[in-house]
C-alpha cells in the first residue's frame, strides 16, 4: 500500500518536505551571510540548527506512521525513535550554544558600543 | 549587487540541494529499519518504559545523554565566565 | 527592569506556580507521557524568566538566590551520573534497576522503568539549573553594564577606559 502510495505522486510532491528544508537552509544563510546585524546573524544560526532538525525528523518518519509515545509494544507502524532521539539532544546543544552566542553578542556590545559588523571589524585603541 | 550574487548563488545551492534530496529514500518509506524496530518492540517488554523516545536517551543512548548534560554544563559555566563579578575592577 | 502592570503581575501570582507544578509533572511523568527532563526542566525554569518580566529587577535580586540553582545542578549531574553507574555489572548506563514485563518487584519505591524516571529527575534538576542560571546571569551582566563594573576582558581599549 505504501508503494503504491509514492509510486502515484511524482517525485517533487512526493519530496515536498525535503524541499522545504532546502529553503528553509537558504533563507537561513542569506540571513548569516548578508545580514549586518548580529543578533540577525544569530537568529540566521538558531533557524540553520532548526532545519537541520527538522531534516533528522524527516528522515524517520514511516508512511502511515502513528506517533511514537504512549503505544510502545510490538507495534511496527511508529515512526523511527532514532532521529527523535537525536534531534532532542540537538535541540539542547542548540539552546546551550545559543545562549553562550547571544552573551557573546553582549559583551560585543559593551566592549565596542555597536553591533553592525562592519564598525566592529575595525580595530580600536 | 550584492543581494543578485547571492540570489544566483541561493538558486545553484538550492538546486544543489534538491538534487540531494533526491538521492536519499523517498519520503516516509526509511530503509534500514531493524535497529528501530528492535527498540520499539523491546521498550515496553523489557524496560516498562511507554515512552519510546525517552527509554532511548536514557537507557539504550545514555551515553549521548552524558555528552548532552556535559555540553550544557560547559555552556553553563562559559556564561558563568564571561560575565562573572570576580573582576571587581583590581 | 521596571515591574510591569498589576495585571501581569496578578496574572504572574495566580498562574506561575501551576507552571511549575506542570513541568514537575511532565518531569515525572517521562517514562510514560511526551515529555522529560528536558522539557520539564525547561518549563520550571520558564518561572524565572515569567518573573523577572513581571516584578522587575529589584524584586528578583531580592528574591532570587544563585546558589539554590547551583546546587540543583550540582545534584543533578552527580545524581545523573551515579545512576549511570547503577548499571555496572553489565556496562556503564545499563538499566540493572528496571522491572521488565513479569519481574520481579525489588522494592517498592523504585519505579517500574528503573533508573529511565530516576535520570529524567536528575536531568530536571539539572536542566533547571543550568536554565535558571544563564537567566540570573545574563541579567546580572545587564546589571553590570549599568554601573560600568569589571567584566573581567582585555583592559586600556574599553569604551569606558577613556
Amino acid at each position: 500500500m505504501t508503494d503504491s502510495i509514492v509510486k502515484t505522486t511524482s517525485d517533487f510532491a512526493g519530496n515536498a518536505a525535503y524541499v522545504v528544508v532546502a529553503l528553509l537552509v537558504i533563507m537561513a544563510l542569506y540571513s548569516i551571510l548578508t545580514q549586518k546585524n548580529l543578533i540577525k546573524i544569530c537568529i540566521g544560526i538558531a533557524v540553520l540548527g532548526s532545519s537541520v532538525n527538522f531534516f533528522l525528523v524527516l528522515l524517520g518518519y514511516r508512511q502511515g506512521g502513528i506517533p511514537i509515545y504512549y503505544l510502545g509494544g510490538a507495534e511496527k507502524a511508529m515512526v523511527l525513535p532514532t532521529p527523535q532521539c537525536l534531534t532532542l539532544t540537538a535541540i539542547v546543544i542548540a539552546l546551550a550554544t545559543t545562549a553562550l552566542m547571544l552573551s557573546l553578542v553582549i559583551l560585543i556590545h559593551k566592549h565596542y558600543g555597536t553591533m553592525n559588523v562592519d564598525e566592529i571589524r575595525r580595530l580600536r585603541g | 549587487m550584492k543581494k543578485t550574487i547571492f540570489i544566483a548563488a541561493a538558486i545553484v545551492l538550492g538546486g544543489l540541494l534538491c538534487e540531494m534530496f533526491e538521492a536519499i529514500h523517498p519520503f516516509g518509506i526509511p530503509v534500514n529499519t531493524e535497529m528501530d524496530d528492535y527498540i520499539l518492540v523491546h521498550a515496553l517488554s523489557d524496560r516498562s518504559a511507554q515512552n519510546v523516545v525517552t527509554s532511548m536517551v536514557f537507557d539504550f543512548r545514555g551515553f549521548d545523554t552524558l555528552g548532552e548534560a556535559a555540553v550544557l554544563f560547559t555552556a553553563l559555566s562559559s556564561v558563568g565566565a564571561l560575565f562573572r563579578d570576580g573582576g571587581k575592577r583590581e | 527592569m521596571k515591574p510591569l502592570s498589576v495585571v501581569v503581575t496578578s496574572v504572574c501570582d495566580l498562574f506561575a506556580w501551576f507552571m511549575i507544578v506542570f513541568g514537575v509533572y511532565v518531569i515525572n511523568n517521562g517514562h510514560n507521557t511526551p515529555g522529560g527532563g528536558f522539557q520539564g526542566g525547561a518549563i520550571v525554569a520558564t518561572f524565572l524568566s515569567f518573573m523577572l518580566v513581571a516584578y522587575g529587577g529589584k524584586r528578583f535580586w531580592a528574591w532570587v538566590h544563585e546558589g539554590v540553582y547551583g546546587f540543583l545542578e550540582f545534584v543533578g549531574l552527580v545524581a545523573f551520573f551515579v545512576f549511570g553507574c547503577l548499571g555496572f555489572p553489565n556496562s556503564f548506563f545499563y538499566n540493572s534497576v528496571s522491572i521488565p514485563e513479569g519481574g520481579k518487584v525489588l522494592s517498592e519505591w523504585l519505579p517500574y522503568s528503573g533508573t529511565i524516571s530516576l535520570m529524567n529527575v536528575a536531568v530536571g534538576f539539572e536542566v533547571v539549573g543550568a536554565l535558571s542560571l544563564v537567566v540570573i546571569y545574563m541579567y546580572g551582566s545587564l546589571r553590570m553594564i549599568d554601573t560600568g563594573a569589571g567584566m573581567g576582558g582585555e583592559r586600556g581599549h574599553d569604551r569606558f577606559d577613556r
